[in-house]
């Protein structure tokens, strides 16, 4: 249905469930991917899997030298950058009177600072270009708010106002910036959970079950159409009816 | 006129749509040529590309008019 044939895009956090249901959407849409992530050997499984058009560029996140020189290298490797995808996100939950400082900045650098970095990175060529699409994957929790999750909540909702401010900003030159907020999706993170706390999260979820990884995809393969030009600064909520926004 | 004047103005006219005429030394991009913040910066990629110069952001600040640029590109060069 949507077509990015000769659109490049670089989707972090790859090699997760999430980002590697992504990758795999844009490639098959006909996109070149660079899949980007900390951990090299799933990332090049799924280079693999996906064959010609994909391209491993690891990166840590937390590294901030690492994180200017990833739009630079995808771009090396693959021309251009039209499409960036921002899906890494770490979580280090504790009730907040318990939080400390370090689980607080991890959460925030990996999650909100290296996506302004990599927002960054990507406007001078985006600008260029005249057309781009910025989608930062965010999360329900980012507007809801979760009890446990202070640095998750607050760097996910941190995004929903970079997001919404950089589109002001670039709206005039083709360029898209836009959310997409999971739910609940099956994932390692969620695979963390016990049953008992699955059951109580199934029943706050109308469609009375969890995501997956591809419902997250199709919203990003939208977002990243041309068929949504003139969809900017928005978020869309993807979670089954839990939450509506 | 100088060459790299010639080339900034080119710049400027077909960037920011504008008469030629307008274009003078204390033209500013802002007050006087209607260019918003970002077309100002897009300016400043575009004096880069073409002059195969690095303009860092706190001297692209100083960059206001015409004049401005032709100097700091002279000085640049």
């Amino acid at each position: 249905m949507f077509d990015l044939t000769g659109k490049t895009a670089l989707v972090t956090g790859a090699s997760g469930g999430i980002g590697g249901a992504i990758a795999t959407a844009l490639h098959a849409a006909g996109a070149t991917v660079g899949l980007s992530g900390t951990r090299e050997a799933p990332l090049q499984e799924l280079a693999e899997t996906l064959g010609e058009r994909a391209h491993v560029l690891p990166c840590n996140l937390s590294d901030a030298e690492a994180v200017e020189a990833l739009p630079k290298q995808a771009i090396a490797a693959m021309g251009s950058l039209d499409i960036l995808v921002n899906n890494a996100g770490i979580t280090a939950d504790n009730i907040f009177m318990r939080m400390s400082d370090d689980e607080w900045s991890r959460v925030i650098d990996v999650n909100l600072t290296s996506s302004m970095r990599l927002c960054r990175g990507v406007m001078r060529p985006m600008m260029k270009a005249r057309w781009g699409r910025i989608i930062n994957i965010t999360s329900v929790v980012g507007v809801t708010g979760n009890g446990g999750q202070v640095n998750y909540a607050a760097s996910k909702a941190g995004m929903i106002g970079l997001t919404k401010s950089l589109a002001q900003e670039v709206a005039s030159r083709g360029i898209t910036a836009n959310c997409v907020a999971p739910g609940f999706i099956e994932t390692a993170m969620t695979d963390k959970l016990n049953e008992k706390q699955k059951d109580g999260i199934l029943t706050a979820i109308p469609a009375g079950r969890m995501g997956t990884g591809d419902e997250i995809a199709s919203a990003v393969l939208y977002l990243a159409s041309q068929e949504a030009a003139y969809v900017t600064g928005q978020t869309l909520h993807v979670n089954g009816g839990m939450a509506m926004i | 006129m100088s060459d790299i004047a010639d080339r900034v103005k080119k710049i400027v006219v077909e960037h920011l749509s504008v008469e030629e005429d307008k274009v003078t030394e204390n033209a500013s991009f802002i007050d006087d040529l209607g260019a918003d913040s970002l077309d100002t910066v897009e300016l400043v990629m575009a004096f880069e590309e073409e002059f195969g110069i690095e303009i860092p952001d706190d001297a692209a600040e100083t960059i206001q008019t015409f004049g401005d640029a032709v100097s700091f590109i002279k000085g640049a060069q």
